[in-house]
């Protein structure tokens, strides 16, 4: 028997996987600002990029997990997490732009174009922009129900770009381990996609 | 066997140029854990023990500041310079070789010299220690993922040692081999490597004068996670072409194979000079980020050629940099 819970608990869950979900951020603050870190924005570009995978794959496991415990109201946490995922993407990003380039866009573009491991992370990154943009109920009335999926569904290729990204940035020193890693826990959330839907088109054929 | 020792017979006093804040920042922090293991309890009193003994700490190396070759930049904080480590034998993080160095036994410490020599011979540290005066050179550091610092060494010129073990006529390169022992270096389980760790140089950048027989960093001997208790600095070089706890230098007629080239050969080519104009496959060398310098309100300073160390230029005249990168 699944736990069911009410919308107040739901709340008090929320408020508590927000909080959570800031320490990682907190920690690169007060890294920084406590001259805690050697190297500051190493620490901060290596934190957020990390944070931005594990939320990813936390976003991508809430549909399954739920489905496998029928814990239903894991749903309501999938828009914040989500958010989290293009927020530490988001910072991830401004490391790169404001500490690594300071500003200078084009150099940073002449970056993005001239090395694939960056192009693939930033076109990640662009792609997760329209998703947090329409995350609000009134965008997804606006779009509709099942335009606003399909738009959604680009997660499914954000993903194995994420993927790719970070396994290029660690082949340099043959570190394979943590691509490995994600790489397969990413194929095993986005398979188990597939599988639900083949089962729902063989019973829809039947039916 | 006592380390505080001085070339000439003279004990030279601990020179008062050398960041002498960051020495008693870090007494300050032994201090600190002392206090810290009356609160607490034997788990501390073990790791803060631990921390001393990895970083060597009260040992001092006497020696004299070449100042000819010494930048007057501002010297890293010793705290960075010796916890902010690339030394893969103990583990991949840069926190990781001050965490896990302290298994390294440094003494008895041999380093066999051989090869295209005349004498070949096996010196311990000892007499590493008595070849040549000891001098302080204050270099820039430049790693090749993109950040720098400046540290003062302590140490001679390699052409000390090398032309005592008189290289033949065939002697083109010069191999450095660091020790690979998995009872004091928990970092060989990793495969990113080839273990052990080689790195090699030209016989004619080997003999330049700044090429430097480290033994000491900050007034002391070496921290282990630095690389105790001998090894190479070659400034106008990345940083990881300058091999740690060096056990055997081998003289030869051909080009060593080297760690980082045989890994990744697009990445890290055999010069590996400091270079703004060649870019690493994964980011540009155009700039880079000194340790210290609060480097995220700031544009990131200019990377210079060769380091800064032009000296070295005619080392490689007609050579197409770009290609023998």
């Amino acid at each position: 028997m699944a736990v069911q819970l009410s919308n107040k608990q739901v709340g008090w869950v929320k408020a508590l996987v927000f909080v959570l979900a800031l320490l990682p951020f907190a920690r690169l603050v007060w890294g920084t600002a406590s001259g805690a870190f050697t190297d500051p924005l190493a620490a901060i570009t290596q934190g957020s990029g990390e944070w931005a995978l594990y939320f990813l794959c936390i976003t991508l496991g809430v549909t399954p997990l739920r489905r496998l415990s029928g814990f239903n109201w894991l749903l309501k946490l999938r828009r914040m997490i989500g958010l989290f995922t293009f927020f530490y993407a988001l910072v991830h990003f401004i490391a790169f732009l404001w500490f690594d380039h300071f500003f200078d866009v084009a150099e940073m573009f002449k970056d993005v174009i001239k090395r694939p491991f960056i192009l693939v992370g930033f076109i990640a990154f662009i792609l997760l922009i329209p998703l947090a943009a329409t995350s609000t109920n009134g965008m997804i009335k606006r779009l509709g129900g099942k335009r606003w999926q399909w738009l959604h569904r680009l997660i499914y290729l954000i993903a194995p770009l994420a993927i790719l990204h970070f396994w290029w940035m660690k082949a340099g020193k043959n570190d394979f381990a943590q691509p490995i890693l994600f790489g397969l826990i990413v194929a095993v959330l986005l398979a188990l996609r597939v599988v639900w839907s083949r089962t729902k088109a063989r019973a829809a054929a039947r039916a | 066997m006592l380390i505080k020792r001085s070339p000439n017979g003279i004990d030279l006093p601990f020179s008062s140029e050398i960041t002498p804040q960051a020495v008693y920042e870090g007494r300050r922090q032994f201090i600190a854990r002392m206090a810290a293991t009356a609160a607490v309890g034997s788990g501390v009193w073990e790791m803060a023990n631990r921390e001393a003994f990895a970083q060597g700490a009260g040992q001092k190396l006497a020696s004299r500041r070449n100042a000819a070759l010494s930048t007057d930049e501002k010297i890293t904080a010793f705290k960075d310079a010796s916890g902010y480590n690339n030394f893969y034998e103990f583990g991949l993080d840069k926190g990781d070789p001050a965490e896990n160095a302290h298994t390294l036994r440094t003494r008895p410490w041999t380093l066999r010299i051989e090869g295209e020599v005349k004498k070949p011979v096996t010196l311990d540290i000892d007499s590493l220690l008595k070849l040549a005066p000891l001098e302080e050179r204050i270099y820039r550091l430049r790693c090749v993922e993109g950040w720098s610092m400046v540290i003062p060494w302590v140490g001679y010129s390699l052409s000390n040692l090398l032309k005592q073990v008189e290289p033949t006529g065939n002697a083109k390169f010069v191999e450095f081999t660091t020790l690979a022992d998995n009872k004091q270096m928990p970092g060989l389980r990793s495969g990113v490597l080839d273990w052990p760790y080689v790195e090699g140089l030209r016989i004619d950048e080997a003999m330049h004068p700044l090429t430097l027989l480290t033994l000491g960093m900050y007034g002391q001997v070496l921290p282990n996670q630095n690389g105790a208790p001998v090894r190479l600095i070659v400034p106008w070089k990345y940083g990881f072409k300058s091999a740690k706890s060096i056990v055997r230098i081998r003289l030869l007629s051909r080009q060593p194979r080297t760690a980082w080239n045989d890994s990744a050969p697009r990445e890290y080519g055999f010069y590996s000079n400091v270079n703004p104009n060649v870019d690493h496959p994964r980011w540009s060398q155009a700039s880079e980020r000194r340790i210290g310098e609060s480097g995220l309100f700031q544009p990131k300073r200019k990377t210079l050629m060769f380091n800064g160390y032009d000296q070295v230029s005619s080392l490689y005249t007609g050579m197409d940099l770009k290609r023998f990168f």
